[in-house]
């Protein structure tokens, strides 16, 4: 009888747990204005990745991130709070970008995301800021050439990331393993623990840069439009985010920065993402 | 949050099964090897000693995701092809082995050592002593320890996620990226879990009592 009861406390306290937790998760996110919120401490606090070379990357030797995004979020910064305002960067991954914007620890995420209808309905985007479009990346001489040769193959991808659920219908046949990070995934393919690694054809390069061996092989089979995640509710800060991203194009920053990052990678040509 | 579930019942069904699955292969292994290595800790031959040693102050202070990705990704390199799940387990397997070496060999030593001279006196070997009369009352005295290292397991097996193993936490973490529905679904992988440990310790309790 004793030992019945105990089990019925314990029972009902992990119940009571998980209501006080759900109860957390519902309760409406901070009404406040980020715009407003940012233009006092003159800071904008973006997510950018950290294992994305050429988009986003730490840099291991003085910790700073560097990369497009980057730079196109440092610029837009300027362009929205004035001259004095600082871009200040938390590391995101594909898998905590949408949670951390949605709990307000960021104001913006900056990070190779595709506009996607599905994540429209929990986020607002920005206009396109750059356009990619998902590829594979393979060892030298490897006998897949397109994403079709895929089929009953394994394909590593990232979690969180379309690109998985994009291949999966290109190669319906394929196994998908999903790991946490890219950096992560290029050491699963390189241990052959998959045939090809997906995702888009920009990151990609940014890997056959540093991995002698590895290549970009058949044509981007889809367009992967990269927005600015905002989120629902901040209409003030999504339109200053789209003015600054009208005036850096018309001004020639934009393009500056295409040049200075992808002027010269190979697999990528870059005249295709210049904007007037 | 039933919806949720219901919506990805499948995938939290596969996850839980391969959750399972791990961790009784791992509890299986670890318990045969770590009980080996608490013996060698106990033998009267010194190298004996020094090598069960050596083997338990290793994989008791490497985190076990480092164990883990030495099997996913540097053994693939040089020696032979380990896929994500068996990568995994084996990393649990040897992480947990070295606490419950820790555990038994405690065991061993609080059982009088009256007992084991009295069992050589009776022309018993070491083996026989060891098996008949050591392990028996040992093991009577560390279940509640051992317990713990299995609730312990279970809870470690999450980190069959990072490898891509498709247990719990990696289809909860795919659920969570699809759904975009965070809380809930983490809410729920933690309820599969209370499935497998609540019992676990339960049964613990009980067989401390039957036995004790």
């Amino acid at each position: 009888m004793k030992k019945k009861f105990k089990y019925l406390t314990l029972l009902i306290t992990s119940l009571l747990l998980v209501l006080t937790l759900t109860g957390c998760g519902s309760q409406s996110l901070s009404s406040q204005n980020v715009l407003e919120n940012d233009k006092k401490s003159k800071t904008i606090t973006w997510g950018v990745k950290a294992d994305t070379k050429l988009l986003g990357l730490t840099d291991v030797k003085d910790g700073k991130e560097k990369g497009f995004e980057v730079d196109l979020a440092k610029a837009l910064t300027k362009k929205m709070l004035g001259k004095d305002a600082k871009a200040k960067f938390v590391t995101v991954t594909s898998q905590s970008r949408i949670p951390l914007l949605k709990n307000g620890n960021i104001d913006a995420i900056i990070a190779t995301m595709t506009i996607t209808p599905d994540r429209k309905k929990t986020i607002d985007f920005s206009n396109s800021y750059f356009d990619a479009g998902q590829s594979i990346l393979v060892k030298d001489g490897s006998s897949v050439k397109k994403v079709q040769d895929l089929n009953g193959k394994t394909i590593i991808g990232v979690v969180g990331s379309n690109s998985v659920q994009n291949v999966k219908k290109f190669a319906p046949k394929a196994q998908v393993l999903q790991l946490p990070d890219y950096a992560q995934a290029l050491t699963a393919l390189k241990s052959g623990q998959g045939d090809a690694l997906t995702t888009d054809n920009v990151i990609l390069a940014g890997m056959a840069v540093n991995n002698p061996g590895y290549e970009l092989t058949g044509k981007a089979f889809t367009t992967e439009p990269y927005g600015i995640g905002i989120n629902k509710g901040q209409g003030d800060f999504k339109k200053s985010v789209n003015k600054a991203l009208k005036e850096v194009q018309t001004d020639g920053t934009y393009n500056k920065l295409i040049m200075k990052w992808f002027g010269n990678v190979p697999g990528f040509n870059y005249k295709e993402v210049l904007r007037k | 949050m039933i919806k949720l579930l219901t919506d990805n019942w499948s995938a939290f069904i596969s996850g839980f099964g391969w959750t399972v699955l791990s961790s009784v292969l791992a509890l299986f292994f670890s318990l045969i090897i770590g009980s080996l290595f608490a013996i060698l800790e106990v033998m009267p031959s010194k190298t004996a000693r020094v090598i069960g040693n050596i083997y338990v102050e290793i994989f008791r202070n490497i985190p076990l995701l480092v164990i883990t990705m030495f099997f996913y990704l540097v053994i693939p390199l040089y020696v032979v092809k380990v896929n994500g799940f068996t990568a995994g387990t084996i990393g649990l397997t040897i992480y947990t082995s070295a606490f419950i070496a820790e555990t038994v060999r405690a065991g061993i030593n609080s059982v009088d050592s009256g007992q084991m001279e009295a069992a050589r006196a009776q022309g018993m070997s070491f083996w026989q002593a060891m098996k008949n009369v050591v392990l028996p009352q040992a093991f009577k005295l560390v279940i509640p320890p051992l317990g713990n290292q299995f609730v312990n397991l279970v809870k470690n097996s999450s980190v069959l996620a990072f490898v891509a193993g498709f247990d719990l936490m990696y289809q909860g973490n795919m659920i969570a990226s699809q759904t975009f529905d965070t809380v809930n679904t983490y809410v729920v992988v933690g309820l599969f879990y209370l499935v497998i440990t609540l019992p676990i310790s339960y049964y613990m309790q009980h067989l401390e009592r039957k036995l004790a």
